[in-house]
């Protein structure tokens, strides 16, 4: 057991938690709105679009700090495959939370749909009207959500693994309080 | 094995059940959401399978009120209706507008004179960026109170059993006043001269924040002539479309339009009832129709005129059909839209 390792910074932290709450939230509002007819329908798609827009602007915040702060490096005994898929597996991460709002907000745009967002401010089309286009950033939202929750369940995973099994200091990296072999971040 | 401590390896093998637990609750829960585990319950594609006519999916079209004509035009409103909603349509003034005339069919190619029900989207914008679209039907009242009703009256209507609709108006009395309509009421020779109604309710909300739970029709500013189904059957199949383009050529068309305020307890969940005849009525101003396009170039086709696209100043009241038809009509427009091979436009240079 490596134990010593360093963390996320706590904006990081603070940014990974809030935004897995509310990127759940999202897929499960998602997959629950195309999927019933009653009133809630209009709630739900009500807080699916300002909530997404509000994950892309975390998600772009987010990438800026990642940009500033880095990463904590992988244990060295992690396997290399491993470690690769990690770092993929970052890299989606961002391309879906960056990519799903956009694609989204797109898809409303092609279809002249209304982005209203909490408070009724309405943002802007981003794209012009197409039957083509609206298709084609449907079937990418739709699927796109399925891979961006199966990718969750995978990360969930890891991170156990890593919190249990190999108990690598991984998971305290990110973890929301400090954990049993926490040691004052390197700052 | 000592008893009080668990083995490395059992340890490891009980955090791998844990994750394995986790993951697995993960996904049936989102499984769950998705409505996988409740094939039963009601959702848009139960309704769009239920309107799938005898004669096949019709792509590229919408999934009901298959058949429909565009036009374009202007609403003036004239700042009566500011007393009930600060959005801006009622502000004094012209509005640019367009819309589709349509059938009451999921047959795009059913003779007019067999369709029992008309009606009008429409799309009115606002300098203020905002839209109001609504769709709005001829009879006075809807047939049933409920969308799982209309579902069922779907699935009776459709039924090969001879009894299914007897069964069904048995199960559903407000069933009755709608099946009056349709047989009894007037049948006109011109969406000219047909009232529509929104039949759902909606909340208005005046600049003091008052809100007044509202239905609004458009009445027709021609004389409606009354004709027999038999008489407009020998019109031909496309009579109404033809007649709609010759008479809109030859002048423009006006519909007035009317906001009803409900009184507290009135109906207004349930779209089958009709408030009384007494309660207060708004002229808010005129729809303007001044040109007819036809559909597959028109502007009226690739949109969705979702009831639930409004502007600041309405909202959806408890009326449960709203949401219903927004859900519906965004899995028809989804279907339609990715179907448009099937349905092409006859110009290259068509708006899209």
């Amino acid at each position: 057991m490596t134990g010593y390792r360093q963390r996320f910074t706590p904006l990081q932290r603070l940014l990974h938690w809030l935004m897995a709450i509310c990127i759940l939230t999202m897929l499960f509002i998602g997959v629950g709105m195309v999927s019933t007819v009653k009133p809630k329908y209009l709630t739900l798609v009500s807080i699916h679009k300002p909530l997404g827009i509000a994950i892309l602007v975390l998600a772009l915040i987010r990438l800026a700090v990642r940009f500033r702060y880095g990463a904590p490096p992988l244990p060295a005994d992690l396997p290399e495959p491993i470690k690769l898929g990690g770092q993929l597996s970052h890299y989606a991460f961002y391309v879906l939370m960056i990519g799903m709002p956009l694609l989204g907000w797109g898809m409303l745009s092609a279809a002249t749909y209304p982005v209203v967002l909490f408070g009724g401010v309405r943002l802007p089309a981003i794209l012009p009207h197409s039957e083509s286009l609206h298709t084609l950033l449907w079937n990418a939202h739709f699927y796109l959500a399925f891979a961006f929750f199966a990718l969750i369940l995978l990360h969930v995973a890891a991170a156990l693994f890593h919190a249990l099994v190999r108990r690598d200091g991984v998971f305290d990296a990110m973890a929301p309080v400090p954990t049993y072999d926490e040691v004052v971040p390197a700052e | 094995m000592a008893q009080a401590r668990q083995s490395p390896a059992r340890s490891v093998f009980g955090s791998l059940m844990l994750i394995a637990f986790v993951i697995g609750a993960g996904a049936a829960a989102f499984a769950y959401t998705a409505g996988w585990f409740s094939p039963q319950h009601l959702t848009p594609e139960s309704f769009v399978d239920a309107l799938t006519p005898p004669t096949g999916v019709p792509l590229g079209h919408r999934r009901n009120h298959a058949k429909g004509i565009c036009f374009t035009g202007v609403f003036e409103a004239n700042g009566a209706g500011t007393a009930l909603s600060y959005a801006q349509v009622f502000t004094r003034g012209q509005y640019p507008a367009f819309g589709r005339f349509n059938l009451g069919t999921a047959d795009p190619s059913a003779p007019d004179a067999t369709v029992r029900v008309r009606g009008i989207g429409l799309r009115i914008s606002m300098p203020d960026g905002q839209e109001w679209r609504t769709a709005m039907i001829n009879p006075p009242i809807f047939a049933v109170s409920t969308p799982q009703a209309f579902y069922e009256l779907l699935l009776a209507s459709a039924s090969k059993d001879p009894d299914a609709m007897k069964t069904f108006a048995a199960g559903h009395p407000e069933f009755a006043a709608f099946g009056a309509w349709a047989k009894g009421g007037p049948w006109t020779g011109s969406y000219a001269e047909d009232r529509f109604n929104s039949l759902n309710s909606f909340v208005f909300t005046d600049s003091s924040g008052s809100e007044h739970t509202v239905r609004w029709s458009l009445l027709p500013a021609a004389q409606p002539v009354s004709v027999s189904p038999d008489d407009l059957a020998k019109r031909g199949p496309n009579f109404l479309e033809q007649e709609i383009t010759e008479r809109v050529r030859g002048g423009p068309q006006r519909w007035t339009m009317v906001v009803t305020v409900a009184n507290p307890g009135d109906p207004s969940a349930d779209p089958s009832k009709a408030w009384p005849e007494e309660r207060r009525t708004v002229e808010v101003g005129t729809l303007t129709v001044q040109q007819i396009e036809p559909e597959p170039d028109g502007p009226c086709r690739d949109i969705n005129f979702d009831p639930t696209v409004l502007p600041s100043g309405i909202r959806t009241s408890d009326d449960p059909f709203p949401a219903a038809r927004s859900s519906v009509y965004a899995k028809s427009y989804d279907l339609r839209t990715a179907e448009a091979h099937d349905y092409p436009r006859t110009t290259a240079d068509a708006k899209p």
